[in-house]
This record gives C-alpha cells, structure tokens and sequence, in this order.
C-alpha cells in the first residue's frame, strides 16, 4: 500500500474496502480491483475536444460507450458527464488541471470501489439485479452505464465478452459484493 | 402397479419409477411425472379437500392452474409448509406429504359442515347484513371471530428457510404457453433469428396435447411432436425455455413477471438453490397461447367428489394412466366431452351415458361414441347429483321437465364448453370483445406490442391454430424466415358449449357456479334481485371469482346468470378486469435477494472497523451505521455521553463524521449558484473561508443546512446533514437543470471521497499539528471559520475549522480509504492530550448546549429561519434565493408563530421528554391549549443539569415566563431562555 511519511514521521495506510475478498462460484468470479484514480468529469461540448487532448484520449460522446488507451478509460455517464478511471497510477485531474475551457473534474478517487465480475455466468449474475440488456449484441465490450443493481447504484462496464467492472460508491461495496455473491451462486441457470 | 385406478396400457409415465407419497398421513404410491392429483386419483381418491365457507366436501375438478378445490398443504419440514397448494399442479416427488385443510377433526367428518346445513343464512352478503349491529362489535367481536373461521389452509409460523432469486431478461419475443400455438409461434420467430422466451406453467410442453389424442402433426401423434419442437427449441441458441414457469402479470411496455418454480418436484433439492426465480421479461413482440379453460356444468350439487372437468379425466387417463372411475356418466353442452368418453371406453371402462343438454348433437365424436355402443341421452339434463363424500349417482330428466332417472356412476365428467384464457391480454390493458355466435370473450382492441393465437384467441381447431402461430412466430420476428411448415394430418372438432347454469330446479339447490368462493348460481340471482346491477357489484356481493383462482372456471356462469336474471345481453353486464397475478405467487419470489442482509443497504463508514474495534454502540441514520456512544468498562449510556460531553470540553474529543453529505460545487457560476440555493450571501466569500448555510424550500421554510467552504474562486466545498445527503443534491442538480440552466456550475458528490474526522475541543489544535504539513494552524493563519488544503500524515486534505461543540474544533477531511489509518493517527496524538472518541448522542449533546440546531430535529419542515432565530443567515441584500419569497407569506410573518427557546426545568434533574407538548396554564380543563413542543432534551453535565430547545408560541416574547408541560406522572414547570446553555459569549471557539 501507498505509504507517506511526514515531519512527524506518522504515514498514513491505505485500507481499501473489501479488502481480500473474492467469490469463486461455478460460472463466476467476482474480484476486488485494486484502487485506481478517478474523476467525475462535467463538460459542455464545446470543451470535449481540449479534456480529450489533455487526457491523452478521445471522450466518448455516444451514450453508453467508452474509450480506452493506456490504461485509462473514459465512460460515458451522461451528455457532458464522463467516469474517467486510471490504472496506471496516472493522475487525471493534475491532467486536466491546466485545461482552459469550461468543465468541472472533481476527484472521487476514494468514492468508488471496483470489482470485476467474470466468467460465462457474468452476464446471468448482474442480470439478477440489473433491469438493462445486457447481452452481447446490445452491451458490446466497452459499452458502459449507469445502472442499478438490486436496491443500489452502480456503474457498469463491459470489459471483454465475458467480463465486466461493477463501480459502486465505498459504502454500497459490502451490499454489492453480496449481492453478485448470491446471484454469482444461481447464474449456472 | 402404482394405484389401483392405473391402467396398465395407458398414459406415458414410466410404471417402474415409483413415488411414495402421505396424504393426510396415510401411506400412498404414484409414479414419477405424476401430479399428487394424479396419484391421489389413481389411488380411488377423490375426496381431498372442504369448501372454504360451507366446508362441503370437495374433490379434483381439473388437471391444471384453474382448480379451485383441491388444495392441500404440502409439508418438507417444520419451516417449509406451503398451504393452499393446488395438487392438480404440485409434482409428484419421493417423500411427498400432503395434508388437507379446512377440517376438523379429520377430512370426512368435518365439524364446520355444519355451515352447510345452515346455509340458508350464510347467502350472498351475509357479512354485510348480518354483522351490522351492534356496530362497536364489528372490530371487537365478529372480525376477529369472522376471521379464524374463515381463511384456507394455516400459514407457516417459522421464517421461511428457502432462497428465491431474481433475472432480468430481454428477448425479442416472449412466446407464453407451450401448447401447439405456443411452440408453433415460437419456433416460427426462432428460426426467423429472433431471440425467443418460451415458457410455461406445467413441468412438460404440449398443453392440451397432454390429452388431446386425436391430433396428428407432421407424422407424430400431437404429443410426440411437443417433445420433439420443445427438444428442437432447446438445441437452438437464441431460444430459452422456461417450464414451470408461470406468466403472471403483464405490465407497461411489454414488461411480464415470471414465476419459475425451480424445486418444489425434486425429492431433496439442493438447499442453497433456489426454490423459486422471479423472471422480469422485457420483450419486444408477446405472443400470448394461454389456451382455453373449460367450463364445467351448473345444477344441483355439482360439487360432489367425482364431479370433474371432461378434459381433466382425460389428461389423466392420457397423459398419467388413470381412470377416474371405473363407471364414469358424462354431462355435456359440448363435443369435446365425447372423446373423454371415448378415450374411457376404449382403455376400458365402463361409460353409463353421455347426458347432453343439447337436442340433436351430432359430428363425429358423436358418432363414434354411438358406434362403441355408448348410450347418448340428448336434451337432458342433469338435475341432482347423489352422494356426499362421492358421486354415487345422478337424476336425469328431460329439459322440458318429465320423469327422472338414476344413473349410477362413480365419477360425473362435465364440460359447458371452453373460455378463452384472456387473463393477460387483459391485463395488458387490451379491451376484450363479445363474440356473441360463440358467446365468449375474445381479445379485441390491442393496447400493447402483442398477439393472442390459438384457443386464447378463439381460433378452434388445429390446423387454424398452427397456421395463425406461424403467422404470428414469424411476424413478431419481424423478418421473414424460413418458411415453417407444419402438416396437421388428423384433429379434433369441438362445437357446442353453454354459460350460466343448466336446466332443472335452480332456486333452492346449491349449484355450484365459484367452489372456492362456495358461490351458487342462486347467490347470484339474489345479488341481482337485491340491486347489484353491474357485474362489478354482483362480484364483490357475492365473492364470486374472488377467491385465489380468480374464477377461472365460474366467472362466464357468474355473468351469464347475472345477464339472464337482469334480462340484458351479456356484453351489457360486463365483464370483470383481469389482474396479475394470474396465479398465486409466493412472497418469496417477489422479495427474492431483498432479504436479510440484502434488504436494504448497511453504509459504513471508512472509519467503523475502528469504531468496532474500540466497543462503540451504533445507531442507525438512514442506511449508516453510526458510532452512538463508545462506553468503557462498566459505562451506560448515560455515563458513557457524560464522560464523552465532559472530556471533549476539558479536553479534546474525535468524532467520525464521514457520513455527512457532502458536494463539490465546481465552475465560474459556482458562487452564483451557491447565492440562489442558499439564503446567504456568497459571493463575498473568500477562498479558504466557510460559512454555515441555510437552504430554504420554495416554500419558505429550512430545508437543510450545512458549512460551506470555498475552496477556490470557482469551487465550493458544500456539506449537508447526513440524512439529507441525497435529496439535498437532487434539489440542487433539479433547480440547476430546470430553473438555472444558464450557469456554467456542476455538481459532484463527494461524500463517500472523503472521510471527516472531527477533532474538537481546547486540545484540538495540538493534536493535530504535528501530522500536517504546509497549513499553518495560528489563529491568524487559520482563523474560526476557514478550509485550507494540505496533506496529513502525507496524504492530501481538507482541513476545514469549525466547530459544531462549540469548542475549538477541526474537521479533517482525508481521502477515504485513509480514514482509519489518519484516525488512528490522531487517536495516537489525542491520547497524549486526554482526548477521547465521542459518538452521535455527545456530538447532540454538545451542539444544544449551544443551541445550533439540527434540522429534521430542531425543525420539522414547517420552520423559517427567522422561528429558529437564524435570521442573520440571511444575506439582507439579497434579492433572489430559493424561498425568498414563500418566507414573505403572510402567515410565515405573522406573530405569534413557534419560535425555537432553550427549555429550563425548575428542577435541574428532570430530563424532560422529547416530543412533549407545552402549555401556559396546567390547571385548564383538557384538551389543553397546547403552545409548543419540546424538539431537543438531554442531560448536560457540563452544565450540571437538564437542557432542551423547545419551539414555543411567540418563543422570544416569553423569556423569563414558567410555561408547563404536563406528563402522565404530574406537571413539570419549565422556565423559557436562551437557547445558549453554556459559554454564551462564544469565546472558547478560540479557546
């Protein structure tokens, strides 16, 4: 974990929820993802073209898609809303710091946690709790959306055929978590 | 052989795979595939249940969901005891043990068959007329009364131990019913490339196949080529088939529930699957095959045991091998009832006679029961039916009246013909229309993306029926695939039927029109004759179709009898609205994961594992777990909130506040925006400064509130209470969208980013200076009231100083995921200053004893600014803000309004009651004058005594005055005050 000293010489830990957690059913695995930054990204149309150059990736503008490169993603929340996730340790909002045109990036590193949910039972466990299609022809890799599952938000990225990123808020993970672990148990139907 | 009642060359189970089953604790076996219907009737019984009102016996009426009597409770364990399960539905499965209900003390002697013979006074509406008076007694007396007696079957008393799952799923056509229509459509639209649900409620495919003998389809006799399409359909990719499983309600857009019943056949299932998964189904085409239901007969006690649905006898004796007597009359207004007879007489029993109200039946089946030499009565009718426990015999006698005969019999089929299953093209909000040459109900004027085929949409006959589901399969796809051909090379003819009840004596006798209801075709007269004119009315006064089979088999007669005795044509009458769900669903099902710990979220703080750790009691706040109070070893609550009030106060207290709502408001409007949502003004704001804001309703009155931080000319750090997280961003996203499109400002919630730990008290700064970096925490650097940006313990924050004690206070905001790891941190720091962990309840306490308000505490949506004497929140230049002008109403400015006071009781001992109400004078006459409530009380020890804010009539016009509050053990004098309790002049702020 990241660890920071200060003139005091305390460092601050970083506990990720759902630490060590794993569901191994049948047909599914659900994983926790390691922590990654993010931001919530609001611009108008205008300003989509300077945030893509500053992010080193072309914004998406069609609903419920995303763009992918270097490992960072950009999902299409909304009409001047994306979910910007970086796994490589790369700081999006220091990128779009310096950028001019009107927009809006706040960091919610630390407001979502991430799991993966895979195998050939995937897209039967969140289909348990999410009312959208979800089948291939319709939720193509990297088509992305948020959703619901079961009683909460969530948002929701198709990473291969088989694959999925659930992100939902910090507090919301234990009830997430638990709930793809029940539907992960009856997705062999 | 697996009951006596089996013939050996008939039907398709397998006589080898043997079942044992306990009806009513007695020792039975059936076969593999059998219903416990089946297997009870292939052990001679018939008698398996008593009528809900009447408690007459009752035996099998049908084969399928329609049955309305034969409903037993089905026990696996002490948990698992389902009543009111339809044993014409409930699978056979090694081990089965059924009970019947509604007797006492056993099945053929039954106490309550007294209500039979006092039957003349149980007659329609005999609830409402008799129980009228006196009226006090209705709750007291004859409800609860009324309610033991009545009811079918007994409830599990033990939580239910089975799990229930849920599924979306989207297909482009939902095909419901897997009879030939069914199957036909769905293999049109599936080879057509279309994504296909098919589903159906009986574990096998086929539907009326099951009995209907004389179909011959593409070579196969009609059952062979059920299996063989259903098998068809498996093997294909974009087809999912759904046995089991019941279409229950039809909603908007397409939208049908589903039932699968995934254990309930299985001898041992496996515990941790689910016994049932509720499919909702978003389909772009539905294709409704739900088939017919048939009628049965209407004459004098009709419900004997024995007395079955033609249709259903023979799906016994076809599908299941059963013969349902070994001498079986029939009485018909209809065809189809002949090949019932036919089929008996062919595997072997004897048929008494085929009675048939209608004068010259003829065709084919007619002649084909003539040529195996069976004896056709026509223009007769049945009038009596004999024997209690079983039809032993019925009287027939010609229609135009003349003498009577007995026929012997041991079992009476009867069919007054077939009505369509328009259940869910009705609940689709289609509007059904009268079709009056074959009076029945057929779908008329679609509301939805749907289509009826086969018996559901009146189509008689199967080759009309394939053709129409060819039609309809290859459509709903909407291309064209290949072109399906379906050679039908034998079929049966149906003609005939009836409504309402049959010839003979109908005034007296109980002819059974509803037999889960007990209601009678004279009960429907009366309804009639007392006023009920619509069939809505005749209905509800009668019961009939209200019962748990929706009148399946009794609504068409209910209407006829009404039509008939009002003199006015059938479609006049009405017809009931259909309503899902089709048939009973279990609670189970609906509520599925949304159970236990999954029925509703538990939010956590960053910081909880802590606060678990280190003993904290917590409290529920909306979804969140909060840490209430953290007591020490032999603490109460009380103690505990003393020594937590105290020691932040003396010394230095942390406090988990993550769960406040918190907003970054962000963009060159930001300040703009802040000055319409909140009553304060803004834009003066510095950078690095806070204010507390008020947010005001449209209405005028406080909404929420919260401490603001400017972070930047452009960016605000807005906090809300914790519960109003949620709705306090909607209203701001909702005016931003809809009233201030024209600012350039965005909203983010930030809530769940940031973990907050307050450190308050005089220690606080101490404890927290040696863990920052680049903020320089001197009064002068960082004043009351000021957000600066820095890192603690090398990880960035959110440095807000403010203080809601009252005290010196911070509040550090750290990326969540380093909640705990700063907290402990600090705990470390605070430990060397005395400092202690304090929950909820001190963090309350602490806050009356400086009077700031907590909203939703303090306020109740019915308080201005200026009733909790906040009006300096308000910026006084201002000239728009949400609720600026709803606070200028004139009554939000009238005198004499509820005005916030701090409470003191004469006796500083007494906690007065939160909630309790305030009068001037204690000796008026009640109902007393009340002129306030108590919003806020506790004890506060470090004011040595009691405190509470109360909102009072013309609050600050009283300060000084004794007021009362009357308490059930005797009158407590308060004196009103300041809503400040301790440090009045506020200087511990920099304390």
């Amino acid at each position: 974990m990241a660890k920071a000293s200060t003139k005091s010489g305390a460092v601050a830990e970083r506990r990720p929820a759902l630490a060590g957690r794993e569901i191994a059913a049948a047909a599914v695995r659900v994983a926790v993802l390691p922590p990654a930054e993010r931001i919530s990204l609001r611009a108008p149309a205008g300003s989509v073209s300077a945030l893509s150059k500053a992010l080193g990736l072309t914004l998406p503008t069609k609903p419920k898609t995303s763009a992918s490169k270097g490992g960072r993603t950009a999902l299409w929340l909304g009409p001047d809303e994306w979910l910007v996730i970086d796994e490589a340790g790369k700081s999006p909002v220091a990128d779009c710091a310096p950028v001019k045109a009107l927009h809006s990036a706040v960091d919610i590193s630390h407001r979502n946690v991430a799991l993966a949910v895979t195998g050939s039972g995937a897209e039967a466990t969140l289909s348990a709790g999410c009312p959208q299609d979800l089948s291939l022809a319709v939720f193509p890799v990297g088509a992305a959306t948020r959703t619901i599952l079961g009683k909460v938000e969530i948002v929701l990225l198709r990473t291969a055929p088989d694959a999925f990123r659930v992100e939902c808020w910090r507090s919301f993970s234990d009830y997430v978590f638990e709930f793809l672990g029940e539907a992960a148990h009856d997705a062999a139907a | 052989m697996a009951g006596t009642y089996r013939i050996g060359n008939a039907g398709r189970l397998t006589p080898a795979r043997t079942a044992r089953f306990t009806f009513d604790g007695k020792h039975y076996t059936g076969l593999e595939g059998d219903t416990l219907a089946s297997a009870l009737l292939a052990n001679g019984i018939h008698l398996v249940g008593r009528s809900f009102k009447y408690h007459r016996p009752r035996g099998i009426l049908s084969a399928g969901a329609e049955e309305p009597n034969a409903l037993v409770s089905v026990e696996r364990d002490a948990a698992r005891r389902t009543p009111n399960v339809r044993a014409t539905v409930q699978e056979l499965y090694d081990g089965l043990a059924a009970n019947s209900q509604n007797r006492w003390p056993s099945l053929a002697f039954d106490v309550g068959a007294v209500n039979d013979l006092a039957s003349p006074f149980f007659s329609a509406g005999f609830y409402y007329k008799t129980f009228m008076w006196p009226k006090s007694a209705w709750k007291s007396f004859y409800e609860p009364n009324i309610r033991s007696a009545a009811g079918l079957g007994v409830s599990p008393d033990q939580p239910d131990p089975d799990h229930y799952s849920s599924r979306f799923a989207h297909c482009d056509v939902l095909v419901v019913g897997g009879g030939a229509a069914g199957l036909t459509a769905a293999v049109a639209a599936a080879q057509a490339g279309a994504s296909v649900i098919l589903c159906d409620e009986q574990a096998e495919f086929g539907g009326a196949l099951h009995f209907e003998k004389g179909a011959q389809i593409d070579g196969q006799d009609g059952w062979s080529w059920a299996q063989a399409t259903a098998a068809k359909l498996a093997a294909m990719p974009n087809v999912r088939l759904l046995p089991r499983t019941t279409a229950f309600g039809y909603y908007a857009q397409n939208f049908v529930a589903l039932t699968e019943r995934a254990t309930d056949h299985l001898a041992s299932p496996d515990r941790t699957a689910p016994r049932e998964r509720l499919w909702q189904v978003r389909a772009k085409r539905v294709v409704i095959a739900t088939g017919a239901i048939e009628r049965h007969m209407v004459f004098a006690d009709n419900d004997r045991p024995g007395i079955m649905l033609a249709s259903a006898a023979r799906t016994y004796l076809n599908h299941y091998g059963v013969a349902v007597g070994r001498n079986v009359a029939v009485y018909t207004a209809n065809d189809s009832a002949y090949f019932a007879a036919i089929d008996l007489k062919k595997a072997g029993v004897n048929v008494a006679a085929i009675i048939d109200v209608r004068d010259a039946p003829s065709g084919a089946a007619v002649d084909e029961a003539r040529s195996l030499g069976i004896e056709i009565l026509p223009g007769r009718a049945v009038v009596k039916a004999n024997g209690k426990l079983r039809v032993s015999s019925v009287m027939v006698e010609p229609k135009t009246g003349g003498a009577s005969r007995t026929i012997e019999c041991d079992a009476l089929l009867v069919s007054a013909g077939w009505t369509p299953s328009v259940h869910l093209f009705s609940q689709s909000r289609g509007k059904v229309a009268f079709d009056a040459d074959t009076q029945r109900f057929l779908p008329g004027t679609y509301a939805q993306d749907c289509v009826s085929v086969g018996a559901c949409a009146g189509t008689d006959g199967l080759e009309a029926t394939i053709a129409e589901a060819i039609q309809a399969g290859s459509d709903a796809a909407g291309k064209p695939g290949k072109t399906l051909k379906i050679t039908i090379k034998a079929q049966e003819g149906w003609t005939g039927g009836m409504l309402g009840a049959a010839p003979g004596p109908g005034t007296t006798v109980k002819a059974f029109i509803d037999f889960q209801n007990d209601v009678t075709a004279k009960d429907i007269r009366q309804a009639v004759h007392e006023g009920m004119r619509s069939i809505e009315h005749v209905k509800r006064f009668t019961t009939n179709g209200m019962a748990t089979d929706q009148g399946k088999t009794s609504n068409m007669h209910g209407l006829a009898i009404a039509a008939e005795t009002l003199s006015k044509p059938i479609p006049q009458v009405g017809l009931t609205t259909f309503r899902a769900p089709y048939t009973p669903v279990t609670f189970g099902a609906i509520v599925n994961h949304a159970r236990g710990n999954l029925f509703d979220p538990t939010r956590k703080t960053p910081i909880h594992p802590w606060a678990e750790a280190h003993g904290a009691v917590f409290e529920d706040v909306g979804q969140w777990k909060r840490a209430w109070y953290f007591p020490e070893a032999g603490e109460d609550m009380h103690k505990a909130v003393d020594r937590e009030c105290v020691t932040v106060r003396k010394a230095a207290g942390m406090f988990d506040a993550s769960t406040l709502g918190k907003i970054e408001v962000v963009g060159p409007d930001a300040a703009k925006f802040m000055e319409l949502l909140y009553t304060n003004p803004w834009e003066k704001l510095e950078p690095g400064r806070c204010r507390y804001g008020i947010m005001l309703r449209e209405d005028g009155f406080i909404y929420d509130d919260g401490v603001v931080g400017r972070l930047a000319p452009d960016r605000f750090h807005v906090t809300t209470t914790t519960g109003g997280a949620p709705r306090v961003m909607n209203h701001m996203e909702d005016y931003l969208q809809t009233e201030f499109p024209h600012l350039n400002v965005w909203l983010t919630s930030i809530t769940e980013q940031w973990a907050v730990i307050a450190v308050q008290g005089p220690n606080s700064r101490d404890i927290i200076a040696p863990l920052l970096e680049g903020i320089d925490l001197s009064d002068e650097g960082m004043p009351h009231m000021s957000v600066r940006e820095g890192k603690i313990c090398g990880v960035p924050t959110r440095l807000f100083r403010m203080s809601f004690t009252g005290d010196r206070g911070f509040e550090v905001n750290v990326p969540a995921d380093y909640g705990q790891s700063v907290w402990e941190a600090l705990w470390a720091e605070g430990r060397k200053y005395g400092a202690c962990a304090y929950g909820t309840e001190a963090m309350h306490v602490l806050r009356a004893e400086k009077g700031y308000i907590i909203v939703g505490q303090d306020t109740d949506g019915t308080v201005t600014c200026n009733d909790a004497g906040l009006d300096w929140a308000i910026g006084k230049k201002k000239t728009d803000f949400v609720g600026i002008r709803g606070m200028k109403r004139p009554d939000l400015v009238a005198p004499g309004r509820k005005q916030l006071v701090g409470l003191l009781t004469k006796d500083p001992k007494i906690v007065l009651e939160e909630g309790a109400q305030i009068v001037a004078d204690a000796n008026q006459p009640v109902p007393m004058k009340m002129i306030g409530h108590v919003t806020s009380s506790y004890w506060s020890e470090n004011c040595g005594r009691s405190i509470a804010l109360a909102l009072v009539a013309g609050g600050r016009d009283r300060m000084g005055q004794t007021l009362f509050v009357p308490m059930p053990k005797g009158v407590i004098e308060v004196e009103i005050g300041s809503t400040v309790f301790f440090d009045e002049k506020g200087e511990r702020l920099n304390g």
